[in-house]
């Protein structure tokens, strides 16, 4: 069977900002089951005594892994606040009506998150590389 | 007070186009899954987030993290009993989220039926790997 393009591909299109925010949502909590799965494994040697768990976790004296940790927390971040954004519209319709403007407002609490989340870990991952 | 057009109520179909993203499912499994996400999803804002917080963002973050420091801190029931409850809604929610994705994605019905099974399996795995280690760690043994 032919595939029609409107069937397949990146699917939900709804007005602009929703669906960036729907992309955003899908890709970072993808991102983030991949990474429970293993965390779950490294936190588990735990169980094999401190000298495993230590060589594990000294894995994050990395400048770059702690990037990607940084990058980790604001997925994490952005998926909550995203999540509060999709329920106030799920349950309550009217918001709808202001969908451009809610999409905003979560937009600015996830970046006023940010700032001091990146400030603090920042300054943790400078310490790495000076 | 929020303003009303006449031509097009609210529905669950959305106002004027807007619509958060998965349409409310009409009943059944689907609605339960549905429910389930935004359930699970308040829950995980405190639970998840606070875990982000304290271990790779407050003091020095992940930094100061090593087997003495998760001895201390799972002496407490109360840091045993929220990491397993965040191992678990965690697990079923990304679980349940790669279910929805794989749907939309993965068309060919044997394909996407291993790929479920594949999530699930894994899933469950570490759920149980998870577990164990949570309520049996004991430092003085190691």
């Amino acid at each position: 069977m032919a595939r029609k393009r409107t069937e397949f591909g990146t699917l939900y299109k709804g007005n602009p900002e929703g669906q960036w925010a729907w992309i955003a949502h899908r890709v970072t909590g993808v991102a983030i089951i991949l990474f429970l799965f293993a965390h779950i494994v490294d936190t588990a040697v735990i169980g094999w005594g401190p000298e495993a768990y230590n060589r594990v976790v000294a894995v994050y004296q990395n400048w770059a892994v702690r990037l990607l940790e940084l990058v980790l927390v604001a997925f994490v971040i952005f998926h909550a606040v995203n999540g509060v954004r999709i329920m106030l519209i799920d349950f309550w319709p009217e918001a709808a009506l202001y969908g451009r403007q809610v999409f905003y407002a979560t937009m600015a609490v996830f970046v006023a998150a940010m700032i001091p989340i990146t400030w603090i870990m920042g300054r943790e991952i400078l310490k790495l590389v000076i | 007070m929020a303003v009303r057009t006449e031509s097009r109520p609210p529905t669950r179909h959305g106002v004027m186009g807007y619509r958060s993203g998965r349409e409310r499912p009409a009943g059944g499994f689907e609605l339960q899954s549905w429910l389930f996400m935004r359930i699970s999803g308040i829950v995980l804002l405190v639970l998840a987030v606070g875990h982000v917080l304290i271990m790779h963002v407050v003091d020095s973050g992940v930094g100061r993290v090593d087997f003495k420091f998760v001895a201390v801190r799972w002496s407490s029931p109360f840091w045993r009993t929220w990491d397993w409850m965040l191992l678990s809604l965690a697990l079923m929610h990304g679980v349940n989220g790669l279910r929805v994705v794989i749907m939309d994605y993965v068309r060919r019905p044997g394909l996407r039926f291993a790929t479920n099974a594949f999530f699930y399996v894994v899933g469950f795995t570490l759920f149980v790997l998870g577990s164990v280690i949570v309520f049996t760690f004991n430092p003085a043994t190691r």
